[in-house]
This record gives structure tokens, C-alpha cells and sequence, in this order.
């Protein structure tokens, strides 16, 4: 991993005697993508206002490249934000919101000029200088936006949700752009979104949070395949989440059947939930199973059916390429490898803190 | 601090405001005539007023010129609204332009124009031509607290209406009216303020011996307003507070339950 | 609905014809006419006379600084108004409105006996061993009278402007390297342009043309324009002279009209 950029020691934030941010503790490493994903009232939004500066932590630190910013106001800190529904100034054209920065740091009119052809070429929007914010369309908008804060060459640019404002096709496509900025800049980037299919796409790292905890860190694929806790698994991605016990090491008894698996050390006949996800369940012929039971529901999703099969006294949800109709008897089969063992949590508040591990 | 200054620097303002209503409050309990001295404490006025029938006149004259006012100039605004809204960009701006007139233009003018315009047609003047003015300048008040939410109307649930069978009239009654409704009220209680409210224009299009309450005090500034009349402002403005902390107060108790 | 909206449209459109353009007509008629019914510019010419001008010079002078009082005073308290929590807002509004359900004229009478000789302020300043206010039947009383009777209409178009604001759009300006004052200049302030053009039309039309203030507070010798078209209508009854000085006042009140139809397009500036 390259140098640390941000440290988040600590942090905590309350509203109203309402904990919005419980001690979190996050590292945020030069030239990372971070997305911070999690449901509305997670505390996603408030840790990316304290790293803008528009929140005030009620204890910990804010360490920016080495140096304590926790108290420096917005308009001095090293980075800049792209706001949820852009913000821009609608009393200037596209270039004088975009010049605004640089205007107070006194840059050259040459530079000013310089900067902002770049950065409208960067963001697709050649010749849009003179126009003013209101006659561009939400996606132009946005663009205009981002253009806004990377002409003041931050180390680290935040994003509030940036995308949510727009139709589900512009979106997809302005992922794609983000990234290419990304690395066109060679700046960090934290980007707070709930939807995590765009958090799947374009992060390097994931921060799951949940009701002021952080709940997991970790590549996509990490995060998707080896969620820590139900709330992961249930959060990101369609998931069987199961009760089951484990009998042994790479043993686990899943709604009174014994299936194979690959995790060990949590102990003996000690209740866990067991999350699949559905494209790891196989439906094969009732005796090849290690499970029986009978097609429910089925949809046509396009690139897969989408099943629901009764098998064991639970309602398995199915992806497969293969048809198996409403009625069918099917056997049930998963590799030990696609199998994620979870502990139980005693309480609610413990489901939050104990992955901290 | 600043948390501070901004609290005394709001209550500067609001004593500012409501220091005059005060006074007039605690010269409504003065036994003695004149405003300059305090007499000690009386409920006299307040009795005195019921049997003045001069000023319970002039208060029944201000209250029906408010409310009937007030209601004609919500149907006509409120009309007037449905049928701009329905126009064409440049004939709705005229529309728009011609009633911002009798607000944004001074009411001496309004006044004497009202006036010249009812000599000539040979009006006789009182409460009828009192009431024909201030339809006039309440209009504009209801239209723009309509407009908006005219605005915010979905189009869509005037068809749906349609589609699920209801006549043109239901639609209407049933979907449309229900959405303007807070416009329109609001509309109908600035109006009725400030016909209430209103000096300058009555001043002008009265006849001789009709008078509202304003009128009434204007011509006993001279001679020394009358302590009934603070009486009946006192009881006047306490009747409108009251109401109006009843009706702000459980809307919020509502939604704050609900939020909880 | 097109079809409809004309004959819907026709009631108000009859009003606005008859209560609204015909008598702004007849001013006209009035004020460019002579007794005979002849056509005069002498009416309109009047205001040049020395008395006339004085009591316009003094009008215009009175209310342009009780217009700027009103946005000193108004600007810092609907700034921090705005900056409260939203569901509040119908009730901020209502502060200011609820004045007006005590009569006009008593309020501002009331002013008499605050600011007398022995009156309230002056007891209060008198117990603070301050030097006693004398503004009673001045200009200032007019002034002041002005800015009580008007404030509430400069408070709430700002206010209603500046509340629109959106705060991530403050927020950015910061987060851009702007200072507050900064932001101020640059953000906050051609942000609110539309509440200022409406709220200064709000306040200077009617303390222009004022007659009650200046005969309430100000005293029998000092005349404003407002004072001198009123006597011409009531005592004087000289309609074309009356009309003619009316004229005057509303080139004034077109000039204001067309300002804020320029900087104020979508009538984001208005009061409700």
C-alpha cells in the first residue's frame, strides 16, 4: 500500500444526544479510491463533512499527510468537495464558477484561463464556458462540478453522493468517468454513495458503515465474497443468510444437513449464520443433492433465472443460467468454498462492533 | 457568544416592533383620559366600548368590508389563478404584470384613482365603494399565495380523476381544490388583513358619516383618541394571538409525534 | 384547457380593466387637463413650485433613508432567521405579519407616547443618566416612523431570499478557499439580489407617498408629497392639480416597477 494520506483517530459525533459517529477509526492511503457505503443515517455523510471541514468532531483527530486538521476551518484544508446536487454558483457562467478558487489564490489570468480549458476538456464540456449553470442538464451539471474543485489541484477530493441526482444510464456512465479522472489526476478520492453496485464498480476500497460503525473494510471482492457480518452480506448483493451451527472445523450442520467447508476456529457445536449467495447455490438432481426440496417462484432476469426453492424448512433464493419450473423437485449443492461462516451476534450493538477483530 | 449577540439583536428588533402594541396594551388599563399620564388601573374601558356604539359601528363596518372582501376576492383570484395557469407564457405575464400594479404602485394613487373613478360613474360613496376597492387590492394577495401552489399542482391527477370517471366539475371539487386549499386560505387571511389594516384607501373612497375603524381614529387623532378605542385594539389584537398560537400550536405537536 | 381559461380568465381580466387601468387612465386625464378639460402640462409642472419641491425634496430624502435603515437593519436578521431550522419558518413569519392586526394608526401613534418629553423612552434614558431624546414632530420622528411601520416588508423578501439559499452552495464557496467575507461579496449577496430589489420597492413606494406618518408623527409644519396630494384631494379639492402631482410620484413608482421586473424575473423576491 502507498503512504497514508488521512487518519480519522477516534472520531466521534453526536446530534441532538443522537450518536451519529461512535470512536471510528479509518486510514485513507494516497491515490485510493474509497468509497464509504452504507444506508441512509449510517454516518457516511457526516465523517465526509468532517474531512471538509463543515462538521466539528466531538472528540478525535482529523491527521491529514502528518498534520492535526481537526480544527482548521473549511476554506484552508488541502482538498475539495463535489456536493450532493452540485452546488453550483447560479449567479456565474460555467467559467467563473469554475475560476472561483483560483481567483482567491490569486492565480495568473493566464493560469485561470489555462485551468479551466483543461478541466472542461477533462469533463467532456469543451466550449461550455460561457453558459450559465441553469441551462445544463443534471449529468453537464455535475461535470461542472467535479471541474470546479479539481482545478484547485486538491490532494483529496470528496464526493457527496454525486451521482444520485441522475438517471440510472448517466450514471453508469459517469462511473466510468470518475475513474478514468481518477487516474488521469493521480488524486485520492472518498466518494460517499448507499447504492452498492456503484461502490462494486469503481472502488479500491470499500467502508461499510452502519449506525455509526464501521462494519467491514475491504476490496470489492472481499467485501462481496467474504462479507463479516449479516449486515454486510444482507447489504451489499442478494444473500441466503442461514442459521446453522458448526460442528467442527470445516463442518457445518445448515437446517439440520451436514455440508463441507473451509472455515475453522469457531469452535464446537457453536451456533453461526452461514451466509450463500445465490449464484453459489447449485440445483442439481434431487438424489445428487445434499439437500432436497421444490421450485417455488421463478423469474426470467435476462442473464439468469431467479429462483426461489423450499428446501429444509427455508426459502433458498437461486441464481441460475439453467430452467427449473415452478414444481420441480431439485437437490441443493454448494462448493465448501462458497460457503461464509459468520459469528452470531449476542445483541445489536455487538453486530456493530465486533468486527473490529 | 455569537449565539448570544444574535439572540439580543433578534429581540432588539422584535421589542422595536411590538413596543408601540405594548404601550397601546397598558393605555387600555389607564384610568386616566390623557395618553400622558398613568392613572392607576382600570377595566373601565372595556366596559365604556360595549355601550359606544359609535366605535362597535365602525368596527362592524371593518369586519363585514373585511370578510366580504376578503371572499369575493378569493373567488376571483382564485378563478383568475386557474385561468392563468392555463395561459400562454406572454399573456400570463401581462396578467401577472397588471395585478403586481395595485401592490407595487402607492396606495395614495390607488386611492385617488379609485375615487376619481367612482365620481365619474356617479357612485354614492360608502360602504359598497369601500367594498369595491378593497376587492381590488386584496385580489393580487390571494393570486400570489395561489400561483405557487398552481404550480406545484400535478396535471396528472386532474386525468387520473378523468380516467377513473369522475366529470370535469368532481375532478375539479374532488382533486384540484383540495391541493389549492392552503394556498387559497392563506390567500383569504392576508386579504383580510389588510383590508382590516387598511387606512389610505378607505380614506379616499368613504362617504361622509361611514367610517371603519381606521377612518374612526384618524379623524379623532385631533381631538384625542378615545380610551375605548385602545380597548377594543387590545381585545382585537389578543382575540387574533390566541388563534393564531392555536392553530400554529397543534399542527406541530402532530408532526412532532409522528417524527418520534 | 386554453379554450377554457379565457371565459375563467374573464372576471378578473373585467376587474383589472375597470378597478385597475381605467383609473390610472383617469389620473392621467386629470392631471394633463385644466378645468376646462383643455390640455395643460401645468399640472405636472406644479411640483417645481417652491413648496411643492420642498415637500418632495424632503419625501424623497426621508424615505431613501428610511429604506436604507430598514436593509441595514433588516439584512443581519433575516441572514441569521435563515440560518435556523426550516420548520420554523412559517412562524418567523408570522412575527412579523402580526403586527398588523393592531390598527396602523394607533401603532404608530403609540410612538408619541414613547418618544414624548416624559414619555417612556425618555424615562428609561433619564434613569440611565443619558442625554434625553428630542425627535418628537423632527424629521426623524418621520424617519422613524417610517422605518416601524415598513420594516416587516424588508424582512420578509430578504428573508424568503436568503432562506433559498442553498447551504451546500455556502459550503462550497468555502470549501473553495473562501473566507466568510468573501463568500459574503461574492455569494450571499448577488444570491439575494432578488429579496433586496423587492424589499427596498417594498419600503420606498409607500414611505414615499406617505401622508398619515408625517401628520401622525411629524407635526402640522412639515409636509411630505404624500401630504400635499392629500390636501388637494380633501380640502383643496383642486382633482387636476392633485392628478398632476400623482403623476410625478408615479414615474418614481414606474422607475421602481421596472427595476424589479429586471432583477427579479420569477418574482423569487416576494413577500409570501
Amino acid at each position: 500500500m502507498s503512504k497514508e494520506l488521512i487518519h480519522l483517530n477516534n472520531i466521534s459525533k453526536s446530534f441532538d444526544g443522537q450518536m451519529v459517529l461512535d470512536e471510528l477509526d479509518l486510514t485513507i492511503h494516497e491515490n485510493e479510491f474509497v468509497t464509504l457505503l452504507g444506508p441512509s443515517g449510517c454516518g457516511k455523510t457526516t465523517t465526509l463533512r468532517i474531512l471538509g471541514g463543515f462538521t466539528t468532531p466531538d472528540t478525535g483527530k482529523v491527521i491529514f499527510d502528518g498534520r492535526d486538521i481537526t480544527n482548521v476551518p473549511p476554506n484552508k484544508r488541502p482538498l475539495n468537495t463535489v456536493f450532493q446536487k452540485y452546488a453550483l454558483f447560479t449567479h456565474m457562467t460555467i467559467a467563473e464558477n469554475i475560476a472561483f478558487g483560483l481567483k482567491i489564490k490569486k492565480k495568473s489570468k493566464q493560469y485561470i484561463n489555462d485551468k479551466i480549458h483543461y478541466a472542461l476538456k477533462l469533463v467532456n464540456l469543451d466550449g461550455y464556458e460561457n453558459r450559465m449553470p441553469d441551462s445544463l442538464s443534471g449529468g453537464q451539471q455535475q461535470r461542472i462540478a467535479i471541474a470546479r474543485a479539481i482545478v484547485n489541484e486538491p490532494r483529496l477530493l470528496l464526493l457527496d453522493e454525486p451521482l444520485g441526482a441522475l438517471d440510472l444510464k448517466l450514471r453508469q456512465e459517469m462511473q466510468y468517468e470518475l475513474i478514468r479522472m481518477k487516474n488521469e489526476l493521480g488524486i485520492t478520492f472518498v466518494y460517499v454513495t448507499h447504492d452498492q453496485e456503484e461502490a462494486l464498480t469503481m472502488s479500491d476500497t470499500i467502508v461499510v458503515m452502519n449506525q455509526g460503525y464501521i462494519q467491514q473494510i475491504g476490496s470489492p471482492e472481499s467485501i462481496y465474497n467474504e462479507p463479516e457480518n449479516a449486515f454486510v452480506a444482507d447489504f451489499i448483493g442478494d444473500s441466503n443468510i442461514i442459521p446453522a451451527i458448526m460442528i467442527e472445523d470445516k463442518l457445518v450442520s445448515i437446517l439440520g444437513t451436514r455440508f463441507a467447508c473451509v472455515d475453522t476456529g469457531f469452535g464446537h457445536n457453536k451456533p453461526v449464520d452461514v451466509v450463500i449467495r445465490p449464484e453459489d447455490v447449485e440445483l442439481v438432481a434431487p438424489l445428487d443433492g445434499i439437500l432436497q426440496g421444490v421450485v417455488t417462484h421463478l423469474i426470467f432476469k435476462g442473464v439468469h433465472y431467479e429462483m426461489e426453492v423450499m428446501a429444509g424448512g427455508f426459502e433458498w433464493l437461486v441464481h441460475s443460467t439453467a430452467l427449473h419450473p415452478v414444481g420441480q423437485e431439485v437437490g441443493i449443492k454448494v462448493d465448501p468454498f462458497n460457503i461464509q461462516i459468520m459469528n452470531k451476534p449476542e445483541s445489536e450493538d455487538e453486530e456493530a462492533v465486533s468486527i473490529d477483530i | 457568544m455569537k449565539i448570544a449577540a444574535k439572540k439580543i439583536y433578534i429581540a432588539l428588533i422584535v421589542l422595536f416592533l411590538y413596543a408601540p402594541i405594548g404601550t397601546l396594551m397598558v393605555l387600555s388599563f389607564n384610568a386616566s383620559k390623557t395618553r400622558a399620564k398613568w392613572g392607576g388601573f382600570t377595566f373601565k374601558w372595556y366596559i365604556d366600548l360595549f355601550h359606544n356604539e359609535e366605535i362597535l359601528g365602525a368596527l362592524l363596518n371593518t369586519l363585514l368590508i373585511a370578510f366580504l372582501s376578503a371572499l369575493a376576492a378569493t373567488v376571483i383570484g382564485t378563478i383568475a389563478s386557474i385561468a392563468m395557469n392555463g395561459m400562454k407564457r406572454r399573456t400570463k405575464s401581462v396578467m401577472m404584470g397588471i395585478t403586481n400594479i395595485p401592490m407595487l404602485n402607492a396606495e395614495i394613487v390607488t386611492g385617488i384613482s379609485l375615487m376619481l373613478l367612482y365620481i365619474s360613474l356617479g357612485l354614492k360613496f360608502g360602504i359598497g365603494t369601500i367594498l369595491l376597492s378593497h376587492i381590488t387590492f386584496n385580489i393580487p394577495y390571494v393570486i400570489l399565495s395561489v400561483m405557487p401552489r398552481m404550480k406545484q399542482l400535478n396535471p396528472s391527477t386532474y386525468e387520473a380523476a378523468l380516467d377513473l370517471g369522475a366529470s370535469h366539475v368532481t375532478a375539479f371539487y374532488k382533486v384540484v381544490l383540495p391541493d389549492l386549499l392552503p394556498g387559497i386560505l392563506s390567500g383569504f387571511l392576508m386579504a383580510f388583513t389588510m383590508s382590516l389594516d387598511d387606512f389610505i384607501i378607505t380614506h379616499f373612497t368613504k362617504g361622509v358619516g361611514v367610517d371603519t375603524l381606521s377612518t374612526k381614529i384618524y379623524t379623532e387623532v385631533k381631538k384625542g383618541i378615545k380610551p375605548e378605542m385602545y380597548a377594543l385594539s387590545t381585545l382585537i389584537f389578543v382575540t387574533v394571538l390566541i388563534l393564531l398560537v392555536l392553530v400554529n400550536r397543534s399542527p406541530e405537536k402532530r408532526t412532532r409525534k409522528y417524527e418520534s | 384547457m386554453t379554450s377554457k381559461s379565457k371565459w375563467l380568465s374573464a372576471p378578473y381580466a373585467l376587474w383589472s380593466v375597470i378597478f385597475i387601468i381605467i383609473p390610472l387612465g383617469m389620473i392621467l386625464y386629470y392631471g394633463l387637463t385644466d378645468k376646462t378639460g383643455a390640455f395643460t402640462l401645468d399640472n405636472i409642472i406644479a411640483i417645481t413650485t417652491a413648496g411643492h419641491a420642498k415637500a418632495l425634496r424632503l419625501s424623497v430624502l426621508l424615505s431613501l433613508v428610511s429604506t436604507l435603515i430598514c436593509f441595514l437593519l433588516a439584512y443581519p436578521l433575516a441572514m441569521i432567521l435563515a440560518n435556523t431550522k426550516t420548520n420554523k419558518h412559517h412562524f418567523i413569519i408570522l412575527i412579523f405579519i402580526l403586527p398588523m392586526w393592531m390598527n396602523f394608526l394607533l401603532r404608530t401613534l403609540a410612538w408619541q407616547t414613547l418618544l414624548e418629553k416624559n414619555g417612556v423612552i425618555n424615562s428609561v434614558l433619564t434613569f440611565l443618566n443619558l442625554p434625553n431624546l428630542k425627535i418628537i414632530n423632527t424629521p426623524a420622528a418621520i424617519v422613524l416612523g417610517m422605518v416601524y411601520n415598513f420594516l416587516p416588508f424588508m424582512i420578509l423578501p430578504l428573508y424568503n431570499a436568503l432562506a433559498k439559499i442553498d447551504k451546500n452552495v455556502i459550503n462550497a464557496a468555502h470549501d473553495l478557499g473562501a473566507g466568510s467575507v468573501y463568500t459574503f461579496i461574492r455569494i450571499i449577496l448577488p444570491l439575494s439580489v432578488p429579496g433586496i430589489i423587492s424589499g427596498i420597492t417594498m419600503v420606498f413606494v409607500p414611505a414615499l407617498t406617505t401622508f398619515v406618518i408625517s401628520a401622525l408623527l411629524g407635526g402640522s409644519k412639515l409636509l411630505l408629497i404624500g401630504d400635499v396630494i392629500e390636501q388637494e384631494f380633501t380640502r383643496t379639492s383642486n382633482w387636476h392639480l392633485g392628478s398632476g402631482l400623482s403623476i410625478v410620484l408615479m414615474i418614481f413608482i414606474v422607475i421602481n416597477m421596472i427595476a424589479s421586473a429586471i432583477f427579479d424575473k420569477d418574482g423569487e423576491g416576494s413577500m409570501l
